[in-house]
């Protein structure tokens, strides 16, 4: 259990619903894989129509949604695409989302706090994604975001927790929530993310390109249990030789 | 960008034989990021093997940087007059049949038919005539469309970029514009009179768009006018170029092959499908994150079998018609030939069958590019 944004959540695997193959996917992972957050780009919102239910359907009234600004490339956009998002999601929570590349989406942290700062004025539980960079953390954190969300490495290339020695110190330096978003592509990788102390994690492109997403978010599920576990009963170190340990230790200190 | 494009041209030709062999390719493929000389190897390759490695990992590509969707449209064609001698062209303007242009009730109407069947994201396209389709005929066009789409997109003669600013404005996100050829002599031979007769004025057309604010350009040649592959490599580093100078804005080639269009028109340069499948594999490769349409001037089994490739995407129900959504008119009419009539149903029932979720929704209703102006 951890409580976030107001909520008290069991599963600390967000999963974004873009990719996915097919909606329907959405309430079996809720139910079976006990995801509990899901992110929702406002630019994905259509409205009902007669070949397609608009994504919100889909979605279980019990979970919760984090609507995200994608396709914003600077702070008034994504202030706006989360205005209406609210508007159409009843969800104050927002993963603020600025670009200004379309190839490898890395976002922009200058317009990024720019929006964070207006939007946490107005009312949202703001959720930033940024570059693991440990002043725009702190900056964040101050003006009172809900959490910050560094990539792991860019968006949609399943290389893991590339960034790793970045997101160490956020880890350690900020108060608030750290979620580990983008790049993650296995569940080891996401294990690997809540052994260093993550207390999140968000994956979208791992789960829904796979074969079967479903069994993928169980397995993602899994890992993000296990190595949150394991982080909170403490990992034990590495040595680069073997460490003598034996029941002697006592007799020949003396 | 023309001097860019002759420097490309320079390279293109000292590799344009080099064929790469089986495990030159292989090393290719296993690279993250290509440089041009793997551009033109890999457009030279001939051996199926390598080809079906590159349908793999062309596959694989799509999916991680667009999921597993498909995104839908429809254009719109409101009016078919013409000023311009294209001969290749179903508009060409000494071809008589009787010109037309939708008035905005009519439009309304077509447009009507086009939500009903789901669709979300529209392309209006006209011909070149500033006399018969002015700017403001265009611009009153554009803004019934946004009442109706949450992304309106436009395939009309090349403007200025004052005028595209002030389309940005009311919330047109997206150009497209096809270069037909981008070898210069051809593009001077097919294209007898009239302001297209501009190759360079066409050719900065999706910067002007983009400089203005438009949030979307889609490129390409017409394959067929000219040399294909020449033609596909310059498109290709033209998209590069563009994703490179403007860098917030999506990025969207197409390939389109001549068809019959009721002109005299033969062409010489003859796209086979494998020609055709491999084209677009390239770009693919070559650019991970580029948007590829495919349109109803291919085969149903053909856009069928591409579409979880490489394809992000697709018209569908097309009528390239003045007035035929409503049924008014004959195809033949038409700028070229539809091959696949399938409707809209139809066509997502394949969408989800190849595993693939259809996307109707593409942008955001009352958001303007940028947000900017």
């Amino acid at each position: 259990m951890f409580t976030i944004g107001g909520k008290t959540l069991k599963s600390r695997l967000f999963v974004g619903t873009g990719k996915l193959p097919d909606y329907t996917l959405i309430s079996k992972m809720y139910y079976e894989a006990k995801v509990e957050v899901f992110t929702v780009a406002v630019r994905r919102i259509g409205l009902n129509t007669k070949h397609e239910k608009s994504v919100l359907e889909f979605i279980p009234k019990e979970a919760v949604i984090m609507v995200n600004t994608s396709g914003a490339t600077n702070y008034k956009e994504a202030i706006k695409i989360a205005q209406i998002g609210r508007e159409l999601t009843s969800s104050d929570w927002v993963k603020v989302e600025i670009e200004k590349d379309t190839k490898y989406l890395f976002p922009d942290n200058y317009e990024t706090l720019k929006a964070c700062e207006i939007l946490v004025k107005e009312g949202f539980k703001v959720f930033p994604y940024i570059y693991p960079d440990l002043t725009i953390a702190k900056e964040l954190e101050q003006i009172g975001v809900t959490a910050v969300m560094p990539l792991a490495a860019p968006i949609g290339t399943n290389k893991g927790i590339g960034c790793e020695v970045l997101l160490k110190p956020i880890i350690a330096e900020v108060e608030i929530p750290v979620i580990i978003d983008a790049g993650i592509g296995r569940p080891s990788h996401a294990a690997q993310a809540m052994e260093l102390g993550a207390d999140a994690v968000l994956i979208n492109t791992a789960i829904a390109t796979a074969k079967d997403p479903l069994v993928m978010a169980l397995a993602f599920s899994k890992a993000v249990e296990a190595g949150r576990l394991a982080y909170e009963i403490g990992l034990l170190k590495e040595y680069e030789y073997a460490q003598a340990s034996s029941p002697l230790d006592d007799f020949i200190k003396g | 960008m023309l001097d860019y494009l002759q420097k490309c041209f320079e390279l293109y030709f000292r590799y344009e034989q080099y064929v790469p062999s089986y495990s030159e390719a292989l090393d290719i493929l296993a690279k993250d990021y290509l440089d041009k000389i793997d551009l033109v190897k890999l457009l030279n390759v001939e051996d199926e093997e390598i080809i079906k490695l590159m349908a793999k990992k062309a596959k694989r590509i799509t999916e991680l940087n667009f999921g597993k969707v498909i995104l839908l449209y429809a254009p719109l064609y409101i009016a078919n007059f013409c000023e311009n001698g294209c001969v290749y062209c179903g508009f060409f303007k000494l071809r008589k049949y009787p010109r037309e242009k939708l008035s905005l009730e009519q439009m309304e109407e077509e447009m009507l038919q086009i939500k009903n069947e789901g669709i979300d994201s529209i392309l209006l396209l006209t011909g070149e005539d500033r006399k018969n389709s002015p700017f403001a005929y265009i611009k009153n066009a554009c803004k019934l469309a946004t009442k109706y789409f949450s992304e309106v997109s436009i395939e009309v003669y090349p403007l200025s970029k004052e005028e595209y600013e002030e389309l940005a404005r009311i919330g047109v996100i997206g150009i497209t514009i096809y270069q037909e050829t981008y070898i210069k002599k051809d593009y001077e031979k097919l294209h007898l009179f009239g302001p297209k007769k501009d190759y360079e004025f066409r050719l900065y057309t999706p910067e002007r768009a983009l400089k203005a604010g438009f949030k979307t350009a889609c490129i390409g040649p017409l394959l067929g006018l000219s040399l294909p592959k020449l033609d596909v490599y310059a498109a290709i580093l033209h998209a590069d170029y563009l994703m490179k100078k403007y860098p917030q804005a999506e990025i969207a080639i197409s390939f389109p092959r001549l068809r019959a269009a009721n002109t005299e028109f033969k062409t010489k340069h003859v796209v086979s499908d494998k020609e055709f499948i491999k084209f677009l594999l390239v770009a693919r490769l070559f650019l991970p994150r580029i948007g590829i349409n495919l349109s109803t001037r291919e085969r149903p089994n053909l856009r069928d079998a591409l579409l979880d490739i490489c394809i992000t995407k697709i018209s569908a129900g097309s009528k390239t018609t003045v007035g035929g959504y409503l049924g008014k008119k004959e195809d033949s009419q038409g700028q070229f030939e539809v091959e696949d009539r399938r409707m809209v149903t139809e066509i997502i029932e394949v969408i989800r069958k190849k595993g693939l979720r259809p996307e109707f929704t593409n942008w955001i209703r009352g958001v303007r590019p940028y947000e900017l102006l």
